[in-house]
């Protein structure tokens, strides 16, 4: 039995642990039948030309993983951002773990999709926000249709959240293969402000694939910082659906990291609801082996005067293959729009490749739009210079790279989350610099 | 000058039509409409085609049958009825002639409005012209000249009876009969076109040049273009064209196939100007052609396009880097007004060792058009030190019209270095004070910048053609752009 049937005749199964009379049963009731009709994705899909999912889903993944198990601290601890204080959001083969957590209702609400979903006093916002954005395609739908369980974030208006919001979801391999579909919403209000890091992490070698979808609402003059570590076993695959609604002179930064994982697709959709809004899309991409990483980017300029910018950088030793796939829409009311775009790669190794598709779709004509894409390799005599002047060529080339990487790791706000994104570079590229950016 | 308004300008463009839209009424000799393997052996019969021609023939519309049109080009349009079209119509122009004197003067009176009177050409511009009327060649100067040469260039059904080796050593091999819907539909039923052969080391001595024009009202034009250049031999071939207005869509489906053996160069340039519609999007040619050529080592092959004609655009004139240090050029101004949409680039692949590739493709979209880059750059695991540069510039006048760009990058080596940049702009109010400071007219102004705008791609056209380019320009955007 294929997976997506396996999914389909599952269908029932999850109707049972779930108040099938509700307004938010029939939204996932619609998305279902969505995903029945169009299935996983597949390479003749423009959208999903360079990357096949086939071979994460040949895997009999257990679809409801109910085998309760506990972890300790001291061994997940690593994965943490530990060396400061956050509200975590931690959850175990998709259950929420209150014993790793540290939510909150005060003033804030840091908590539960769950709760989020079938309690009353959350219902307005749920009825505003839930599955808004979210688009209908293959596997949007699919996480829809099984949404129950997540991170639910609301920050009041004028609001600062004190100190960042960690949101983490381990797989603890008790089954051969798991298939999670976490569901995040976070609605940010008006001037209020917000830093949240994610981070999928499976703690075997057994089989992981993760279809998370996150909605993003960030009203008048809101900033969102949000920080996405992928650096998972070579195990786990991750699908990463991210939408986020904008209104007037709001900021939203996401800064994706991918290291890890086997296949990584990164979903990543600004829809501008306002003006002077400015949108920031970053990432860097560091990978090996068999490892394949497709960041999928839109920006979608609806109102006028407003920014967006992208960077990219991706390094590609052994076998691996990076795609980048940005897109940038101006609507033709979005005058004076400034969308900037850059995606920059570097090929390791013979065997690896990179496609990249940048792609611009104006009806304005009062625009500034650029995209750069280029790919290329180390300066040969810079690393000559170093060479000359005893930096060994390992370390010499890690050097290059960091200053390769370093104008996404320079917006980074929280100093340490920025260090830790460090060491994981320095780890990556198994080299010891002995300082930090 | 009155206050003269951006908006004035825009509306003027709107309400331009077409200057060449004239329609000369000379007898022609149509077949049937719709299509079918016997409309095929019958065009094959009809130019008196060895056997192993026909069997192509028939061998494209069978794969033809089987294909289905492509849908994934930016563009949206009404489907042409494949049932509907002639396939074949020749001007009856018996015997063949062998003085210009003796040419039709109606067919004469045509060249005249084109601006390409035969006598001066051959006395002043020292260019060789085929000149294809509705499919079938009437015309051709200076054979004579370059036949000292050894160079051949001929209508290619004439190529086919008097040169069947080279045609059939060559024809297909770039373009293969199955490669996409049109280009098989154009194996299957071409009525005509040109053939070039430049033998080893020759420098062909003058601008090959050939005006296309689409004559007979409800006939499809198939031309088949094969350019041969041999071992270190040079050629630089222009293609022009105009076609009178129209209200029923034609249809064009071309295929150019370009082959430059080792150290050899050739340059092909094209100026585009069929009939776009009218201002509210009805009529026009729909062009839809492929052209590619091959590198062998050491080769170039230079594209060069002003695209600004026809109501639907879908073309990717394409460099195959087969051999190693060889080098492909793409320059293309694409021009869009009313209702034109343009879906068009190019695509570099890079086979051998060292190989460069040069995409400048500009693009300027008014009214209410739609005007698209698509390429492709694909360099293979074998190309070691593969260098490509590609930039795709838009310019936009009025909220509504649309640029959109497609680039595809996929790199297997990780020795090649691969640039892509594309901006979006519109013409700057401070450019346009500048100049009216300096009492050049708004008008004058953007003509002014659009030619800044497009000078690196009109720099690469040969001299002759430079002019009417700019020319075609002037006339496409006239009172908005320039």
């Amino acid at each position: 039995m294929d997976l997506k049937e396996k999914i389909v005749s599952s269908y029932v199964a999850f109707e049972d642990g779930v108040n099938i009379n509700s307004d938010i049963h029939e939204i996932r009731t619609d998305a279902f039948q969505q995903f029945e009709k169009l299935g996983f994705p597949s390479k003749k899909l423009e959208a999903w030309k360079y990357t096949s999912l086939n071979t994460i889903l040949k895997e009999d993944y257990s679809i409801f993983p109910d085998k309760e198990k506990s972890i300790n601290l001291a061994d997940v601890k690593q994965y943490f951002i530990h060396d400061i204080d956050t509200y975590k959001v931690i959850f175990i083969d998709g259950k929420y773990s209150s014993f790793l957590s540290e939510t909150t209702h005060d003033s804030i609400d840091v908590c539960l999709m769950s709760s989020a979903l079938t309690k009353a006093k959350y219902k307005p916002v749920i009825e505003n926000y839930f599955n808004k954005i979210a688009k209908q395609d293959n596997l949007t739908s699919l996480n829809t249709a099984f949404s129950k369980e997540g991170a639910y974030i609301h920050i009041p208006k004028n609001t600062e959240v004190e100190k960042p919001i960690q949101i983490i979801n381990f797989t603890t391999g008790t089954e051969a293969a798991t298939m999670l579909q976490p569901r995040n919403l976070i609605v940010v209000e008006q001037n209020a402000h917000v830093q949240i890091i994610e981070r999928h992490q499976s703690l075997t070698e057994n089989a992981v694939f993760t279809n998370v979808v996150t909605e993003i609402y960030a009203d008048r003059h809101s900033t969102v910082d949000f920080y996405k570590i992928q650096n998972d076993h070579i195990s786990a695959s991750l699908v990463d659906n991210t939408f986020i609604e904008q209104q007037s002179e709001s900021i939203v930064s996401v800064h994706t990291f991918s290291f890890g994982g086997n296949i990584t697709r990164n979903n990543l959709n600004f829809y501008q609801k306002g003006e002077h809004i400015d949108s920031i899309l970053k990432g860097i991409t560091i990978i090996e082996g068999k490892q394949h990483v497709d960041h999928h980017t839109l920006v979608h300029h609806i109102e006028p005067n407003c920014e967006s910018h992208q960077d990219y950088k991706g390094i590609f030793d052994e076998r691996s293959t990076g795609v980048f796939n940005g897109k940038v829409i101006v609507e033709k009311e979005a005058q004076k729009t400034n969308a900037y775009q850059k995606n920059n790669n570097i090929l390791v190794s013979d065997k690896s490749t990179i496609n990249a598709k940048p792609q611009l779709e104006i009806f304005a004509d009062d625009v500034k739009c650029s995209h750069g894409c280029t790919i290329g390799q180390l300066d040969e005599e810079a690393l000559f210079y170093m060479q000359q002047r005893g930096i060994g060529i390992k370390e010499a080339r890690a050097l290059l790279m960091y200053a390769f990487a370093n104008t996404v790791l320079e917006s980074v706000k929280i100093p340490e989350v920025k260090s830790r994104i460090t060491k994981l570079i320095a780890n990556k590229l198994n080299v010891n610099i002995g300082f930090n950016i | 000058m009155s206050k003269y308004t951006e908006d004035d300008l825009r509306e003027e463009l709107e309400t331009k039509e077409y200057e060449y839209g004239f329609y000369t009424d000379i007898e022609s000799e149509t077949f049937a409409k719709g299509l079918n393997e016997d409309v095929v052996r019958a065009i094959s019969k009809k130019k008196n085609e060895p056997k192993w021609m026909t069997d192509w023939r028939l061998e494209a519309f069978r794969v033809w049958s089987k294909m289905e049109e492509p849908e994934w080009a930016n563009v949206s349009y009404k489907k042409p009825e494949f049932q509907e079209i002639a396939y074949y119509s020749a001007p009856k122009q018996k015997p063949k002639l062998n003085s210009i004197d003796e040419v039709d003067p109606d067919l004469l009176a045509t060249f005249e409005k084109l601006g390409i009177s035969l006598e001066e050409q051959k006395r002043l511009a020292n260019v060789a012209v085929d000149i294809v009327i509705d499919s079938v060649s009437v015309a051709t100067t200076f054979k004579k000249t370059l036949g000292e040469k050894g160079i051949i260039f001929m209508p290619i059904s004439e190529a086919i009876q008097e040169h069947p080796e080279l045609v059939k050593k060559y024809l297909g091999t770039v373009v293969p009969t199955s490669d996409n819907f049109y280009a098989a539909l154009n194996s299957a039923v071409f009525s005509d076109g040109s053939f070039c052969y430049i033998p080893k080391g020759v420098r062909c001595p003058m601008e090959l040049s050939t005006y296309f024009r689409i004559n007979e009202g409800g006939t499809g034009q198939f031309e088949r273009t094969l350019v041969v250049a041999d071992k270190g031999s040079f050629v630089s071939y222009l293609e022009g064209c105009t076609a009178p207005s129209r209200d029923e869509n034609q249809l064009h489906a071309a295929v150019v196939e370009l082959i430059a053996l080792d150290d050899a160069e050739i340059k092909y340039s094209t100026v585009q100007n069929w009939y776009p519609g009218n201002s509210e999007g009805k009529g026009g040619v729909y062009n839809f052609v492929t052209k590619r050529g091959l590198c062998e080592t050491n080769a170039k092959i230079s594209w060069t396009q002003v695209e600004t004609g026809s109501a639907i655009t879908w073309k990717y004139p394409s460099c195959i880097l087969k051999g190693n240090n060889s080098v492909g050029e793409f320059y293309s101004i694409a021009v869009t007004n009313n209702y034109q949409q343009a879906d068009t680039g190019t695509k570099m692949i890079h086979l051998g060792k060292n190989t460069k590739s040069t995409i400048i493709s500009k693009g300027i979209s008014a009214g209410k058009s739609q005007n698209s880059y698509r390429g492709l750059v694909q360099i293979n695991s074998r190309a070691e030190n593969a260098r490509n540069f590609s930039q795709c510039d838009s310019l936009l006048m009025g909220n509504k019209c649309g640029a959109h760009t497609f680039p595809y990058i996929e790199v297997k080596n990780k020795t090649a270095q691969v640039e892509h940049e594309a901006t979006t702009s519109k013409i700057g109010e401070e450019q346009l004070f500048y100049c009216n400071q300096r009492g050049i007219d708004t008008e004058k102004a953007i003509a002014l910048i659009v030619n800044g705008f497009s000078k690196e791609v009109l720099n690469k056209l040969p001299m002759e053609f430079a002019v009417e380019a700019q020319k075609l320009l002037e006339i496409s955007l006239e009172g908005s752009v320039g």
